[in-house]
């Protein structure tokens, strides 16, 4: 019986398994064990949404609450590594790393570079993201294209329980810095996920669904949209090809251009900004690359360039949802 | 009514203890052909594989129920056959009937998907499918590479009086990955581990190419467990092997290294899908599985040659033994299936590669049911 897990649990087994596996993986960040730090569940709560629960009744020490300084705990996981360390640092929402900008972009990105290739800095930030949940302006963002921008880093964005189980153990095993984002929308999502330790190359697309008209790119809790878009559209004989990078730091821009040398016509859909965004550097790539193989103009499904809404009506209008990828879809088709 | 017993349906096949539904890709006959048994009929696709559906009964095709891109439950009506002499009336009234009747199966409830079971053999798990109840037991042993679902036009087809289990080998599918004697006669150790197990005194042995070599092995060494031996492009009967689709397999990193790399497993290369290539790429990510094929592969290859010669066995088996492979094989070649001793069975079939119990499903479970 294939086993079917939240997207959570996905991440927490990924964790468990990776700390069995190797004493130098630790957890560190706020509230990670919770509570009060007493032995097992009774007290350890495992983070604001219980991500990490379990963990400090089996691995004790190695599970660390730290005070609400990001710059500073980011900061010492970052050194963490550098000294042997894998320390998996949750920061819990991606709205807060600008406090530790220095810390991750100056540092930990450029380490490597900095010391010939001698330095490693093998760090995991795990972080929320994604709008939806009347939470304003400071704790909905997509902010991963900021740390797309930055050489050095890869930039994870999972879009189901499988994957994020595969891609954090992968980015635990990986030697650089890791931005591992996961939108909040997701945790409750269950799919199917093999007991086993398995890992997911980075810069490695899945092709969600195969379908001949038209490529849709999308990323996280958009992937899920997609696929709303995708089964309406099909109903009607349209046939729409899903393609999810799943890291946008490396990008597989080969399986992206392939697809759409078969289909012509590009959709992008992307939760962050439409400025500078995930969406745009897509776009880019493809209008550079494959501007031969386009038949009709790239769409991009993106919020309004504005801070994200408290109003949960404004809210509701500024995530991209299905219906707005159906319209993006036609729009392609409208170009024969 | 359901009157005339010369109207037969075809029917949305079950390919695979997984499948739900399956996506009428096109019909290779047009209506007025006239169909025998293994004819090929129509292609289907399905979450997991595309393959074409072969006719399991003789007659004239007089209806295209279903129609291309249409996609349909298992039982589903497809199509019908029936001699000239049965009215077109009759025809629509049976389709009409049968439409009003059929009922498409319930998901299973709760997870969908196989029942699997599980034996613990010398501390390793074991993964194992069991389809069919009553009747002799047959065991499917895939080849390298490969797991029970390997099997999936087979199993059920050959459970009718039988029971039938597949396994995953050791280091493969969701079986544990921790070997301890990777070797051919360490593989066949732990079937006999498993049939100890599970409970099975003797068997039917269905062996894939490295499960060809793994059926010889035991039969060698406990002759009294065997039934009778159906080796599939069977391992172990000849001196070479393309250890270049071996190395492939192993170091292959990308759906672009293994797409290549599986086409040589068969004569169509479409039937190499996205999905079974994603499948492959997930079961070689996961940990333990590159060192235990490394290691399976260094027990029974080294450059182009095999390391194991089981060539002997069939004269001495005193059971049963046929040989069934693909004209087309690139992996292991037919040219091993030649002077082979007298009482061996001998079945080469044409247009197929190495991946024949998938490729001639039809073909190979009729040979195979001969046998038990």
């Amino acid at each position: 019986m294939a086993r079917k897990i939240l997207f959570q649990q996905a991440i927490n087994e990924a964790l468990d398994q990776e700390m069995a596996r190797d004493p130098a993986v630790i957890v560190m960040g706020e509230d990670v064990v919770g509570g009060t730090g007493a032995d097992g569940e009774m007290d350890a709560w495992g983070g604001v949404l219980g991500v990490t629960k379990g963990l400090y009744g089996k691995y004790g020490d190695r599970i660390m609450d730290t005070p609400i300084s990001e710059s500073a705990f980011v900061g010492a996981a970052i050194g963490a590594a550098t000294c042997g360390m894998r320390p998996v640092c949750e920061l819990m929402f991606i709205d807060f790393l600008g406090v530790c900008f220095d810390q991750i972009y100056n540092q930990a990105a450029k380490f490597r570079y900095m010391f010939g290739g001698k330095a490693r800095t093998p760090v995991v930030i795990r972080t929320m993201i994604g709008a939806g949940f009347r939470a304003a302006a400071q704790h909905s963002q997509s902010l991963y294209p900021i740390f797309t921008h930055i050489p050095g880093l890869k930039v994870v964005v999972p879009s189901s329980p499988y994957d994020a189980k595969g891609l954090l153990i992968q980015a635990i095993r990986d030697d650089d810095p890791v931005i591992f984002c996961e939108h909040k929308a997701l945790y409750a999502m269950e799919g199917e996920v093999p007991e086993e330790s398995y890992t997911i190359p980075f810069g490695e697309a899945n092709i969600v669904r195969e379908g001949k008209d038209v490529t849709i790119v999308a990323l996280a809790r958009m992937v899920s949209f997609a696929q709303k878009a995708a089964e309406a559209l099909a109903k009607e004989g349209i046939s729409c090809e899903i393609i999810d990078p799943r890291t946008t730091s490396p990008l597989d821009e080969d399986t992206i251009l392939e697809s759409v040398e078969n289909t012509g016509r590009l959709v992008i859909v992307d939760e962050s900004s439409p400025r500078c965004g995930t969406a745009a550097d897509i776009s880019a790539m493809v209008a550079q690359k494959g501007f031969d193989l386009l038949e009709a103009p790239i769409q991009m499904v993106t919020p309004p360039h504005t801070p994200v809404p408290f109003s949960g009506v404004l809210e509701d209008l500024y995530i991209p949802n299905a219906e707005k990828i159906e319209a993006a879809v036609r729009k392609c088709l409208e170009y024969a | 009514m359901m009157g005339n017993p010369a109207i037969i349906p075809v029917t949305m096949p079950k390919w695979g203890l997984s499948m739900q539904e399956g996506k009428v890709v096109e019909w290779l006959v047009p209506v007025g052909t006239s169909v025998q048994p293994g004819d090929q009929m129509l292609d289907i696709e399905t979450e997991k594989i595309a393959n074409t559906f072969e006719a399991l009964d003789a007659g004239l095709l007089r209806r295209q129920v279903a129609q291309a891109d249409d996609v349909l439950p298992i039982g589903a009506l497809l199509g019908v056959l029936a001699p000239e002499s049965v009215s077109d009336e009759e025809v629509d009234a049976y389709i009409a009937e049968f439409q009003a009747n059929y009922v498409p199966p319930e998901e299973t409830a709760g997870d969908s998907g196989p029942d699997y079971r599980w034996a613990d053999v010398d501390g390793l798990r074991l993964r194992y499918v069991k389809v069919g109840d009553a009747g002799p037991a047959v065991i499917l042993i895939h080849g390298f590479g490969g797991d029970l679902g390997n099997w999936l036009f087979n199993q059920e087809p050959l459970a009718a009086g039988a029971e039938v289990y597949a396994l995953d080998l050791p280091g493969h599918g969701q079986s544990g990955k921790n070997l301890t004697d990777a070797s051919v006669p360490g593989l066949a150790a732990t079937v006999v581990g498993f049939m100890e197990s599970v409970g099975i005194t003797k068997a039917h042995l269905v062996g894939h190419s490295l499960g060809g070599a793994i059926s010889l092995q035991l039969a060698a060494k406990e002759p009294g467990r065997v039934l009778s031996l159906s080796l599939l492009a069977p391992a172990g009967l000849g001196a070479t092997i393309n250890g270049a689709y071996l190395r492939g397999f192993i170091e292959g990193e990308s759906r672009r290294d293994m797409k290549p790399v599986l086409q040589q497993l068969v004569a169509d290369p479409e039937l190499i899908t996205r999905q079974l290539l994603d499948d492959i790429l997930k079961f070689k990510r996961t940990d333990g599985v590159p060192a235990a094929l490394a290691a399976i592969a260094a027990g029974f290859i080294e450059g182009d040659a095999q390391k194991v010669n089981l060539r002997d066995v069939p004269a001495q088996a005193g059971v049963p033994v046929q040989v069934i492979w693909g004209r087309e094989d690139k992996i292991i070649p037919v040219s091993q299936a030649e002077g082979l001793s007298g009482n061996v069975a001998v079945h080469v079939l044409e247009g197929v590669g190495h991946l024949v119990q998938m490729e001639a499903a039809t073909q190979v479970n009729a040979l195979v049911k001969a046998l038990l």
